[in-house]
C-alpha cells in the first residue's frame, strides 16, 4: 500500500495509507457520523467538492451494490477519509470492494487516520479546506466559491411517467430517493435542471419539489428565481435540505454557514408546537437564518441539540421545506410521511 | 410519590448482574424526581441494596406472597416491573392477575401489563405481529404432544422448541426428529403450560435492536447489535458486535422501522429489546415471509431497494442483558431513561447524560466497535455437556472496545480471564471448529491459520465471511510476525490488530518485558478515547474511556498527566463467573465511592458490561479495559495515580499484584509480598507452621510417589489444592491413590506457575469464616460467620449464618487469636478473610485471602458496619496519601460498647500493640437478629450437570434474608432461591447407614407435619423400621413401576432430599438421574445433610405466614 497524507489548511498533517485512486485531491474537509450507508453518502451529490470523513471506523463492510441502488450515477465526494478499510466485504448485493470502486471512479481515499482526532479538530475549528496528497502536492481550493449546483445538476429535462399528479423536481443535485419517493406515491415527475424554468416552458406541473444539493445556496441564483415564480403562482412547493435554504432565500429570508454543519443520521428534530421528535438524516453546511425568516413564514422544525432551523412553513399557503432528508437513504425513515403530506396537497 | 421496585434476586444463568445495573439506575432516576423508593431484592451483594440507594430495602423473595405483604405495609402508589429481569416481570404479572395490584391501588409505571402479557405469551405475540403485517417464523403454540405432532406436519423439520415464560431460552433446543422432540416437549410442558414449535432459521443473521418509546410516541433505537454466531446459538451464548457490521443501510433501517412499529403497537413506555433473524442470501431462497408485503427482489430505480427477508424472533418488554450491553456499548443510560419515561417524561425533556447539553431523544453514533464475548464455566459442572446452543449456559460476559474488529476481538479474548494472550494462543488446542462450544471461535481461528478456506467455514458455521476474513487478518499477521523482523511498522500494526505484548513475545520467542521495552522505545502507546455517544460531533464531559492503538492522541485532558495527587485506581472484577460476581462489584463501587467522599479521584478499570462499576458516573473516571498488566500499566502511565487498590475486585486483580508491583506500580493496602505469602499455599502453610497455627497436615507435591506416601501417612481422604485459583478450581478430594494421581494431574494443569499442596481432608467438620479489616497489622473490625454445611462444601456454595449461632466461646477465642497473629505477621491493611475448620474445640486454618471476600457485602449489610468503607479508609490512610486524611477512629465509632479501644488509624497511627482479641471491634456485637446467606444454583441451566455440592464451587449467585432466628432467616433465603415449602409430599433417598441415621430425627419431623413421604427401597425400609411411614418408589434402573421418575413427572413430589457422599462415585448413577430429573422438572432439591436437617426443622417451626416481611431498617442500624 502507498503512503498518503491528509493536510488541512491550518497545517495539520495526518499520515495514512492510500486506497482508491492513487492521486492527490483538494476539497473542503467535512465529517459525517452515520454508521451505515457509505455507498449512499458517497453518491449523494450534496457532497460534491468535499473530502468526506466517516467517524465510524470500519468502512467497506458490505462492498459496493449495483448502480441502481446508489443515490446518483457516480461518486460525488472529492475524497474519502477513514480509519479502517474492509478489504473483504460480505454482502449478497456486493459487486466489488470499496477500494476498487474508488479506483474505478478515480476518487482518492486515505485510511489509517485517527478520524476521531480529525473530527474533534473540525468541530473545534470548523470545517477546513484540505487535501489528500499521494505523490505530488496540489493547491487547496474552496469548492464553495464555485457554483457546485450547476456542476451536479442534470443538463436536460427528463420526464418520469407515473400517476395523475405532476411534480416538477428542481434537481440541484437530488438524491435518487427523492425521485423514488415521489414515484412510489404515484406522481409523474418532471426532473428539471437547476436553471430550467418550468413556467416559462409551460410544463403542466401541479407542484414543485426543490431538491438537496451542494454548496452555498446563494450561488444557485437561477434556481431561486424559479422558486420565486412558483411562490407567486401559489402552487404547492416542498423543499429538502438545500431546498429549505433556497425556499427561504426565494421568499426573502437569509442563510448562513454553520461552523461544521450537520452530517449525521441521528439528528433529533422537533416539530414546533408538538412533543414529537424525529430522528433525521442531515447533510448540510449552511442553514436558514431564523432571525430573518421570510414574511408569513414560521419555524416548522428545529434541531433539539443546537436549536438551529430544521424547516419552515408558510402560515397560509402550501409552501414548506425541511433542512433534513425525509427521503433518508441513508438513515431513519421517520419523516417519510412528509412526502405524503406534500402529495395530499393535490387531492 | 412512593414507588415499589422489584429486583431480580440471586444471580443465575440467564439473569445476572445486569439487573443490578438497571435497578440502581432506576433508583437514581426515581430519587432525582423526589420519589420514595421501596426495593425488594434478596440479593444482598448488589449495589442497589446498599445504604443510600432506595429509601427502604426488603431482603425478601421476589415472589407474590412476600411482595403482597410489602405492598400491604408500604402502600406504594406505583410499581416498576421492568428493571428486575424475568423474575420481576413474572412476579408482576402474577400480582396483576390475582388482583393484588388493583386491590391496593398500585399503578404499573411504564410499560403496562397488557403489553407485557402479549410479549410473554408467544401465541398472543404471533397473532399481534401478524395483525400488523409483520413476518414471524412459521410456528405453532401447543399444549399437548398430539397438537405438536399436527403442527410439525405444517412446519417440517428442523424445528426449534421454546417454552413460554422462560428465562434465557431455557428448555429450548433444535430438533430434527419426532422422538427427541416428543421428549423435550413432555419436559417443557411440565414447567410451562405452553410450548412453541417453530421453523428453524439456522444460518440466518441474528440482529437485535434496543428501542425506547415515550408517552408522546417518540421512538428511538439506541443501539443495534449483530451476533457473530448466527441463529441457532442463543444470543446470550453468542459473540456479539455493536453496531451491526454486515447490514447495509436498507437492512439496518428497515429492521429499525419494523422495531419501532412493533413497539408502538405494543404501547411500550420505556425500553424494550427486539430480536430479528435476517436472511443473508435472500435471492437464493424461495422461502418468503408468510405475511408482509410480497415485494419482488427488484432493486431497480422504481423501488430503490429490495425488502429484506426477516423474521421477528422475540420482544422483551423490559430491560435485559442486551440493554445493559447496549448502555455500556453506547454510553446511553437506557435504564435511567426508561425509569424517567415511566414517570411520564418525554424524551425531549431529558438530557443526554454524557454530553449534558444535547437531548436524550437521539440515537448514539459510535466511532468504535464493541465486541461482547460470553464467559462460560461449564468445566465447573460434573458431567455437563460441552456444547452450546439455543439456550443460555454462559455465566458472564466481557465487552471490548476498539477501532478495529480485530483489536476489539483480541481484547475480548484476553478479558475472559482464561489466561489467553489472544485469539490464537496455543493454549487452545481445540480442533473441532464445526461444533458450537465455548471454544469454537478459537478453533475457527486455528482452522483459518492452518489454511482452511473461508467459504468452507462459513458453510459449516454460518459465521459471516466478514468476521472470518477479519480473523484471517489476525492469522496472517501472526505468520508475518513469526517470519519477519519486528520493526516499528510491524510492531505498530500488530498492536493495531490487538496483539498483546505477551502474545508477541510468544510469537518471537522472547519475553513480554523485551517486547514492551522495544515498544516503548518506538514510542508506541495506546490512545485513550472517550465514549461520547455522538462520535465527537459535540464536546462531551464524559469520563468514560477505552484504549486503542488505532488512534494518535488521547481525548483526556493533558493536565491529568501532571501527577494527580488525589487519583487512585480501583481494579474491578472482570467477567462474572462462578466464584466471582456482583459481590466484588459492590466492593469496587463502595471502595471508589468511599475514596471519592474522602477527597480522592478514583479511576475504575473493568471490562464487564453487567456491572454497576462500569457506569461512568460511579467514579471520577472509567476505563472500560482489560484487567491485564499491560493495559493497567498503560493507564497507570497516563494517569500517574497515587497507587492501585487491588483488594476489592476479587481474585482477578489479586492475581495481578506481583506483576503490577514488579512493573513499578504502587500497590495500596497490604503489601504484594504479604499477598503472595497468603496466596501461595506452600508459603502460607509454612507461615502457619512458624506462627504455630494449627492447620490440616499438608505437604507440597514434589512427585506422585511422595504424595501417595504422604496421603497414606495422614490417611485418605486428602484434599488437592492448587494456588492462586478462583472458586476452588481443580480442587478435589482424593479417597484413594487413583483419585490422587488424577487430581494432581488436573491441578498441575491449572496453575503451572504455582505449587500444588495436598492436605488431610477432615470429614464431619464445621467450617467457620472470619471477615475482617485491618490497618497496618491490627484488626479494626471483624465478623464471624458459620457454615450450615460441614466442610467439604466450597464456601461459596455454603449456607452462611451470621452471627454464628453454634460455636463455642473457646472456638471463637482461638479464631480471634489466630486472626490477630496472621494480621500482624502479614501487616495486613485492608480486607481479608480466613477460613477455619472446627472440630471439638480444635481450630485449624484452611485458607486466607488478603482481599475482599465473597461474603463482605453480606457481613457489611447484616451487621450495619460497612467493612469496605473501613477498609478503604485504612488503605488510603496508609502511607499518608494526601487528600482529606481519613479518620478511621471517627468513622468506626459506631454504637457499641467496646469501640473505645479501637486504635486510631489516622496517618500517624501506631503499629499494633498488645491488645487482646476482645479489644477489637466485633461487628456482630449486640445483634439479636440473624442473617442467612443461601447459594443460588443454576443446575437446571447446565445440561446434564450433576446438581451436587463439592469442594469446587458451582453456585452462580446468592441471596440473604433476615429473621428473628435462624429458621426464619433460612426459610426466607431458601425460598428466595426458588425452593418452595412442601405442601403434600417429600421424596427421600439417603445413601449409606450413617446418613440414614443422621436424618432420622428430621424425617420424623416431616412425618409429624403430615407430609407424605416417598423413598427409595433402602431408605423406605429404614424409615418404616423406625415407625415412619413411607411409600417405596422404585429406582429408575429397576424398570419397575411406580418409579421415582413417574412421580416427579406427575408432580406428585414437592421436594426431593437426596443425600449421598459426593466423593463416592459408585453411588452416582441412579441417584444422579434422580437429581438431574428433579432439577430438570423444577422441583426443589436438597443434597446436603445439614441443609436438609435445617430445612426440616425450620418448616416445622414456621409457616409461610410466620415469615415477617420487614424492611432492612427494622433489623439493622447502620453504624458507619
Amino acid at each position: 500500500m502507498k503512503k498518503a497524507k491528509l493536510i488541512l489548511e491550518d497545517g495539520t498533517i495526518f499520515e495514512g495509507q492510500s486506497f482508491g485512486a492513487p492521486k492527490s485531491q483538494a476539497g473542503e474537509v467535512v465529517f459525517a457520523t452515520g454508521m451505515v450507508g457509505y455507498d449512499l453518502s458517497l453518491t449523494d451529490p450534496s457532497y460534491a467538492g468535499q473530502i468526506l470523513t466517516f467517524t465510524y471506523p470500519l468502512i467497506g463492510n458490505w462492498g459496493v451494490p449495483p448502480k441502481e441502488v446508489w443515490e446518483s450515477e457516480k461518486i460525488h465526494v472529492a475524497g474519502l477519509v477513514i480509519s479502517d478499510l474492509t478489504t473483504h466485504p460480505s454482502h449478497w448485493q456486493s459487486e466489488r470492494t470499496l477500494d476498487k470502486w474508488l479506483k474505478d471512479e478515480g476518487v482518492p481515499g486515505i485510511f489509517g487516520i485517527d478520524t476521531r482526532a480529525l473530527t474533534q479538530k473540525l468541530r473545534e475549528k470548523g470545517v477546513m479546506l484540505g487535501k489528500i496528497v499521494v505523490d505530488h502536492d496540489v493547491k487547496l481550493t474552496d469548492p464553495n466559491e464555485q457554483n457546485l449546483v450547476s456542476q451536479v445538476s442534470p443538463k436536460s429535462l427528463k420526464i418520469h411517467k407515473g400517476g395523475r399528479v405532476k411534480i416538477g423536481l428542481l434537481n440541484c443535485g437530488a438524491k435518487k430517493n427523492i425521485l423514488r419517493s415521489l414515484l412510489s406515491r404515484e406522481a409523474t415527475v418532471f426532473e428539471l435542471p437547476w436553471n430550467y424554468d418550468p413556467f416559462e416552458n409551460n410544463l403542466p406541473i401541479d407542484g414543485l419539489m426543490i431538491s438537496n444539493g451542494p454548496g452555498d445556496p446563494k450561488k444557485a441564483d437561477e434556481s431561486i428565481a424559479i422558486i420565486k415564480k412558483s411562490l407567486s403562482r401559489k402552487i404547492p412547493t416542498f423543499g429538502i435540505c438545500l431546498g429549505n435554504q433556497l425556499l427561504a432565500l426565494a421568499a426573502g429570508g437569509d442563510t448562513y454557514k454553520l461552523k461544521f454543519g450537520h452530517r449525521a443520521q441521528n439528528q433529533p428534530t422537533i416539530q414546533v408546537g408538538t412533543k414529537r421528535c424525529y430522528i433525521t438524516t442531515q447533510n448540510h453546511g449552511f442553514a436558514v437564518d431564523e432571525k430573518k425568516l421570510p414574511k408569513d413564514f414560521k419555524r416548522w422544525f428545529y434541531n433539539a441539540n443546537d436549536n438551529t432551523n430544521e424547516g419552515i412553513i408558510h402560515k397560509k399557503l402550501p409552501f414548506f421545506s425541511v433542512q433534513f432528508h425525509p427521503e433518508n437513504n441513508p438513515g431513519p425513515k421517520d419523516t417519510e410521511f412528509l412526502f405524503d403530506r406534500f402529495m395530499e396537497q393535490f387531492k | 410519590m412512593k414507588v415499589l421496585l422489584l429486583g431480580s434476586g440471586a444471580l443465575k444463568i440467564g439473569q445476572a448482574g445486569e439487573f443490578d445495573y438497571s435497578g440502581s439506575q432506576a433508583i437514581k432516576a426515581l430519587k432525582e424526581e423526589g420519589a420514595e423508593v421501596i426495593l425488594i431484592n434478596p440479593n444482598i451483594a448488589t449495589i442497589q441494596t446498599s445504604k443510600d440507594f432506595a429509601d427502604q430495602v426488603y431482603f425478601l423473595p421476589v415472589e407474590p406472597h412476600f411482595v403482597e405483604e410489602v405492598i400491604k405495609r408500604e402502600k406504594p402508589d406505583g410499581i416498576l416491573l421492568s428493571f428486575g429481569g424475568q423474575t420481576a416481570l413474572n412476579c408482576g404479572l402474577a400480582l396483576a392477575k390475582s388482583g393484588v395490584l388493583k386491590k391496593y391501588n398500585v399503578k404499573v409505571l411504564g410499560t403496562g401489563i397488557s403489553a407485557i402479557e402479549i410479549t410473554e405469551d408467544r401465541a398472543l405475540f404471533a397473532k399481534m405481529l401478524q395483525s400488523i403485517d409483520l413476518a414471524i417464523p412459521k410456528s405453532a403454540a401447543v399444549h399437548s404432544i398430539q397438537k405438536a405432532k399436527e403442527a410439525i406436519k405444517k412446519i417440517g423439520f428442523p424445528v426449534i422448541v421454546r417454552s413460554a415464560f422462560s428465562l434465557g431460552g431455557q428448555d429450548s433446543g433444535v430438533f430434527t426428529n419426532m422422538n427427541d422432540l416428543e421428549e423435550a416437549i413432555t419436559r417443557s410442558l411440565t414447567k410451562s403450560p405452553q410450548v412453541l414449535i417453530e421453523e428453524y432459521l439456522a444460518g440466518w443473521k441474528e440482529i437485535e435492536y434496543e428501542v425506547v418509546r415515550d408517552k408522546y410516541d417518540n421512538c428511538i433505537t439506541v443501539c443495534n447489535m449483530e451476533n457473530v454466531d448466527p441463529m441457532g446459538i442463543h444470543t446470550g451464548e453468542s459473540i456479539v458486535v455493536a453496531p451491526s457490521q454486515t447490514l447495509n443501510n436498507n437492512e439496518y433501517h428497515t429492521l429499525r422501522e419494523i422495531a419501532i412499529k412493533v413497539i408502538r403497537h405494543l404501547g411500550i413506555v420505556g425500553e424494550c429489546n427486539i430480536q430479528f433473524a435476517l436472511n443473508p442470501q435472500p435471492v437464493n431462497r424461495d422461502q418468503r415471509p408468510e405475511t408482509g408485503k410480497k415485494k419482488s427482489h427488484d432493486w431497480s430505480l422504481d423501488t430503490g431497494n429490495y425488502s429484506p427477508d426477516y423474521r421477528i424472533i422475540e420482544v422483551n418488554a423490559r430491560l435485559s442483558r442486551s440493554s445493559a450491553l447496549a448502555s455500556k456499548a453506547t454510553g446511553y443510560p437506557l435504564a435511567y431513561i426508561a425509569a424517567k419515561l415511566g414517570l411520564g417524561y418525554g424524551l425531549t425533556e431529558l438530557k443526554n447524560s454524557v454530553t449534558k447539553k444535547t437531548t436524550a431523544a437521539f440515537e448514539p453514533a459510535l466511532d468504535y466497535i464493541v465486541v461482547k464475548f460470553p464467559r462460560w464455566d461449564l468445566g465447573k459442572f460434573q458431567k455437563s455437556d460441552y456444547r452450546i446452543g439455543s439456550y443460555m449456559q454462559s455465566v458472564g460476559e466481557v465487552m471490548a472496545i476498539g477501532r478495529k474488529f480485530e483489536e476489539a476481538l483480541q481484547k475480548a479474548v484476553r478479558m475472559l480471564d482464561l489466561g489467553l494472550t489472544g485469539l490464537l494462543d496455543e493454549k487452545n488446542q481445540e480442533d473441532d471448529w464445526e461444533t458450537p462450544t465455548p471454544t469454537r471461535l478459537f478453533a475457527v481461528a486455528r482452522a483459518i491459520k492452518t489454511g482452511i478456506q473461508i467459504p468452507d467455514i462459513y458453510k459449516k458455521t454460518g459465521i459471516d465471511p466478514f468476521f472470518l476474513e477479519k480473523i484471517k487478518n489476525i492469522a496472517n499477521l501472526e505468520k508475518e510476525i513469526q517470519k519477519s523482523k519486528l520493526d516499528r511498522e510491524l510492531l505498530q500494526k500488530a498492536k493495531q490488530y490487538g496483539f498483546a505484548d505477551m502474545r508477541l513475545a510468544q510469537l518471537k520467542n522472547t519475553t513480554e518485558g523485551n517486547i514492551r521495552e522495544q515498544r516503548h522505545k518506538f514510542n508506541i502507546h495506546p490512545a485513550a478515547k472517550q465514549i461520547d455517544t455522538l462520535a465527537a460531533e459535540y464536546p462531551a464531559e464524559t469520563n468514560y474511556l477505552y484504549l486503542t492503538y488505532n488512534g494518535d492522541c488521547d481525548d483526556i485532558d493533558p493536565k491529568s498527566k501532571i501527577q494527580n495527587p488525589k487519583s487512585i485506581i480501583v481494579l474491578g472484577s472482570g467477567p462474572y463467573r462462578i466464584g466471582s460476581s456482583v459481590e466484588f462489584d459492590w466492593c469496587s463501587v463502595t471502595c471508589a465511592q468511599t475514596a471519592q467522599s474522602l477527597g480522592f479521584s478514583p479511576i475504575i478499570i473493568n471490562c464487564n458490561p453487567e456491572t454497576v462499576s462500569t457506569d461512568f458516573d460511579m467514579a471520577k473516571k472509567l476505563y472500560f479495559e482489560e484487567l491485564s498488566k499491560e493495559a493497567v500499566m498503560e493507564i497507570y502511565k497516563k494517569e500517574n495515580p497515587q497507587g492501585i487498590i487491588v483488594s476489592m475486585g476479587g481474585q482477578t486483580p489479586n492475581n495481578l499484584v506481583m506483576d503490577l508491583a514488579a512493573a513499578g506500580a504502587r500497590i495500596l493496602g497490604t503489601s504484594p509480598g504479604s499477598i503472595d505469602q497468603a496466596e501461595d499455599r506452600n508459603k502460607f502453610s509454612k507461615l502457619c507452621d512458624t506462627l504455630e497455627i494449627d492447620q490440616p497436615p499438608w505437604a507440597m507435591l514434589k512427585n506422585i510417589k511422595e504424595a501417595i506416601s504422604f496421603a497414606q501417612k495422614v490417611s485418605f481422604p486428602v484434599l488437592v489444592r492448587p494456588s492462586y485459583v478462583l472458586s476452588g478450581a481443580a480442587m478435589n478430594v482424593a479417597f484413594n491413590e487413583e483419585d490422587l494421581k488424577n487430581y494432581l494431574k488436573l491441578a498441575s494443569n491449572i496453575s503451572e506457575k504455582y505449587p500444588v499442596v495436598i492436605s488431610k481432608y477432615f470429614e464431619n467438620t464445621k467450617e467457620i469464616e472470619i471477615d475482617a479489616i485491618a490497618n497496618r497489622g491490627s484488626v479494626l473490625t471483624y465478623a464471624i460467620s458459620e457454615h450450615v454445611e460441614n466442610a467439604g462444601v466450597h464456601s461459596g456454595d455454603a449456607t452462611m449464618v451470621l452471627p454464628a449461632q453454634k460455636i463455642y466461646l473457646e472456638t471463637e477465642k482461638q479464631i480471634l487469636a489466630i486472626t490477630e497473629k496472621i494480621t500482624s505477621s502479614l501487616k495486613i491493611t485492608g480486607p481479608f478473610n480466613i477460613q477455619f475448620l472446627a472440630k471439638d474445640n480444635k481450630v485449624m486454618v484452611i485458607e486466607c485471602n488478603l482481599r475482599a471476600s465473597r461474603s463482605l457485602p453480606f457481613v457489611s449489610k447484616v451487621t450495619g458496619v460497612n467493612f469496605v468503607k473501613i477498609a478503604t479508609e485504612a488503605i488510603l490512610a496508609r502511607g499518608g496519601i494526601s487528600g482529606r486524611a481519613p479518620d478511621s477512629a471517627q468513622s468506626t465509632k459506631w454504637n457499641q460498647p467496646n469501640t473505645s479501644s479501637v486504635k486510631s488509624t489516622s496517618t500517624g497511627g501506631m503499629e499494633t500493640d498488645d491488645r487482646t482479641p476482645s479489644d477489637v471491634a466485633n461487628a456482630t456485637n449486640g445483634i439479636s437478629y440473624v442473617g442467612v446467606k443461601a447459594p443460588q444454583f443454576s443446575f437446571s441451566r447446565v445440561k446434564g450437570a450433576d446438581p451436587i455440592l463439592r469442594v469446587e464451587m458451582s453456585s452462580t449467585g446468592e441471596v440473604a434474608c433476615f429473621g428473628n432466628d435462624i429458621s426464619e432467616a433460612f426459610l426466607k433465603s431458601i425460598i428466595a432461591t426458588g425452593v418452595k415449602m412442601p405442601k403434600k409430599s417429600v421424596f427421600i433417598s439417603l445413601a449409606g447407614e450413617e446418613n440414614k441415621l443422621k436424618f432420622l430425627t428430621s424425617a420424623k419431623i416431616l412425618d409429624q407435619m403430615g407430609l407424605k413421604i416417598y423413598a427409595t427401597e433402602g431408605t423406605s425400609a429404614f424409615l418404616n423400621s423406625h415407625k415412619i411411614m413411607s411409600e417405596k418408589l422404585h429406582k429408575i434402573h429397576e424398570k419397575k413401576k411406580p418409579n421415582v421418575l413417574d412421580y416427579l413427572l406427575q408432580k406428585k413430589i414437592d421436594l426431593v432430599i437426596n443425600v449421598v457422599d459426593p466423593y463416592f462415585k459408585t453411588e452416582f448413577d441412579d441417584d444422579y438421574v434422580i437429581r438431574r430429573t428433579t432439577v430438570d422438572f423444577g422441583i426443589p432439591l436438597l443434597t446436603n445433610m445439614q441443609t436438609a436437617e435445617l430445612f426440616a426443622r425450620s418448616i416445622s417451626e414456621k409457616k409461610l405466614e410466620d415469615l415477617k416481611a420487614l424492611p432492612w431498617s427494622s433489623y439493622v442500624t447502620h453504624r458507619n
